[in-house]
C-alpha cells in the first residue's frame, strides 16, 4: 500500500508537470500563429500575384485577376491531380487573356507545375515555372529565378508553330534547351502545348470567340 | 566558461564534425553557401533560446518525462521561428522550405539541452546553445562554399533571395561558360566533402 501511494506520488507528478508544459506552450503558441497569420495570408498572396503578373502585361486587364478565377478538376490534358485554377483577364468585363495553371507529369524528378498565360489569339503571352524539383545547376534553368529560358515561349501559338515543331533542338523542334538536361524542357514543352490545346478546345465555354 | 563554450562549439565538440549529430540538413542544405549559411542562423537561433528557456525550469522537470518535455519546448520554439520567418522574411522561407521545421528532428538541439542545459544555469547554457549553433554553421558555410564553388564555379549565388534585388542572382563566378561538377552539387558531394572536413579536422589535432 505504501509503495503504491508512493508510485502514486511519482505518477502524478509527472502527469502535472507534463500537463502544465503542454498548456503553456499552447498558449505560446496559439499567440504566435494568430500574430503571424495574417501576415502570412498576406505575403503569401502577393508572391502568387507576383508570378500572375510576370506571365500577363498589366495593361490588357483591369479586373481583380488574383481572384477570378474558375476551378478545373482533374484533366487529362491539364495533367492535374487536384483541382487547378484557370484566371481570367478581363478588360471592362471583356476577356482578353487566360492563366492556365498546368502540370508536366514526366519531369526529371517528378512534377513541374506552370502557369501559362494566353490571349484572345491562342497566343503566348507569358510562362512561369511555380514549382520543380528539378537537379539544381542542370535541369533548374526552367525557372526564371536561374535562367531566361522560360521565356521563348512568348507569342508562340499552335497556329505559327505546327505540331511537328514542339519539341527541343536535339528532336528537331524548334526550341533550344541546354546541353545534359534534356528531359526537363521535353515535358515542360508537351504541357504547353497541351494547355494550347485545351485553350482552343474550351475557347468558347471561356467566353472567346474569335 | 564563455572561454570554453567557444572552444568546445567552434572546435573541439564541434557538432558538425566531431559529434556528427544533425546530418540531414548538414548534408540536404549545403549546395550553395547562401542556404548553408542561412539554415545555420536558424539553428543557431533555436539552439541558444531553447537552451536559455530550458536552463531556467530544469529543477521543475521530472527526470522521467524530461525528454518528452525538452521536445515539446523544442517543436514548438521552432515552429515560433518557422511561423516568424514564414510572416517576416517570406524569400528566405521559399529557401528554406521543409527544413526549418525538420530543425525539431535534428538531434544537436536536444543533445544539447540534455547534456548542458539541464544541468547549468541560463547563462552558460546560452553560451553553450549559442556557439554550439555557431560551429554548426560555420562547417554549413565553409561545406556549403566548397561545393557550390565546385559545382557551379560561384560563390554567393542566391544572395538576392534574402537581401533582395540589389545583389546579383549569381553571385561572384569565377570562370567563364563553366560546365558546372554535378557531383559537389548533389548528395555524395556533401558526403565527400564533410568527409575532407573531419579529415582535416583530425590532421591538425593529431599534429598538436
Amino acid at each position: 500500500m505504501i509503495k503504491f501511494l508512493k508510485n502514486y506520488k511519482i505518477i502524478a507528478k509527472t502527469v502535472l508537470a507534463m500537463i502544465i508544459f503542454s498548456v503553456i506552450f499552447s498558449f505560446i503558441l496559439s499567440f504566435f500563429y494568430l500574430k503571424t497569420e495574417p501576415v502570412i495570408l498576406k505575403s503569401e498572396m502577393e508572391a502568387k500575384k507576383r508570378l500572375l503578373l510576370q506571365v500577363l502585361p498589366s495593361n490588357i486587364y483591369n479586373n481583380d485577376l488574383v481572384n477570378s478565377y474558375i476551378v478545373i478538376p482533374p484533366n487529362a490534358l491539364l495533367k492535374n491531380k487536384i483541382d487547378s485554377k484557370l484566371y481570367l483577364a478581363k478588360q471592362n468585363d471583356k476577356t482578353t487573356a487566360v492563366i492556365i495553371e498546368t502540370t508536366a507529369p514526366d519531369g526529371y524528378s517528378g512534377e513541374i507545375k506552370l502557369l501559362v498565360g494566353i490571349n484572345r489569339n491562342g497566343e503566348i503571352l507569358g510562362t512561369r515555372v511555380i514549382k520543380h524539383q528539378e537537379t539544381p545547376g542542370l535541369g533548374d534553368y526552367i525557372d526564371i529565378k536561374k535562367d531566361s529560358w522560360i521565356t521563348i515561349f512568348k507569342s508562340i501559338s499552335l497556329d505559327n508553330t505546327p505540331k511537328r515543331d514542339w519539341a527541343v533542338k536535339k528532336d528537331y523542334g524548334k526550341f533550344d534547351y541546354m546541353a545534359g538536361a534534356t528531359i526537363t524542357p521535353r515535358a515542360v514543352i508537351k504541357a504547353i502545348y497541351n494547355s494550347l490545346i485545351f485553350f482552343n478546345t474550351h475557347k468558347i465555354e471561356l467566353g472567346i470567340n474569335v | 566558461m564563455f572561454k570554453e563554450s567557444i572552444i568546445n562549439g567552434l572546435w573541439k565538440q564541434n557538432p558538425g564534425t566531431v559529434q556528427l549529430l544533425g546530418l540531414c540538413p548538414t548534408l540536404a542544405m549545403t549546395n550553395t553557401i547562401v542556404n548553408g549559411v542561412s539554415l545555420g542562423i536558424a539553428t543557431m537561433l533555436v539552439m541558444s533560446i531553447a537552451n536559455t528557456s530550458i536552463a531556467p525550469i530544469r529543477k521543475f522537470i521530472p527526470d522521467e518525462v524530461r525528454v518528452p518535455i525538452f521536445i515539446l519546448v523544442i517543436a514548438a520554439l521552432v515552429t515560433v521561428v518557422d511561423l516568424s520567418i514564414h510572416a517576416y522574411a517570406e524569400p528566405l522561407y521559399q529557401t528554406l522550405g521543409i527544413f526549418i521545421p525538420l530543425i525539431v528532428t535534428n538531434c544537436i538541439v536536444l543533445a544539447r539541452v540534455e547534456s548542458f542545459a539541464s544541468k547549468n544555469p541560463i547563462l552558460p547554457s546560452f553560451y553553450d546553445g549559442l556557439f554550439m549553433g555557431l560551429g554548426l554553421c560555420l562547417v554549413l558555410a565553409i561545406l556549403g562554399a566548397m561545393r557550390e564553388f565546385l559545382g557551379q564555379g560561384t560563390l554567393f549565388s542566391g544572395l538576392n533571395l534574402i537581401f533582395g534585388d540589389t545583389f546579383n542572382s549569381n553571385g561572384l563566378s569565377f570562370f567563364d561558360q563553366y560546365e558546372g561538377f554535378l557531383l559537389a552539387i548533389l548528395p555524395p558531394g556533401a558526403f565527400l566533402g564533410l568527409a575532407f572536413m573531419i579529415a582535416f579536422m583530425n590532421w591538425v589535432n593529431q599534429k598538436n
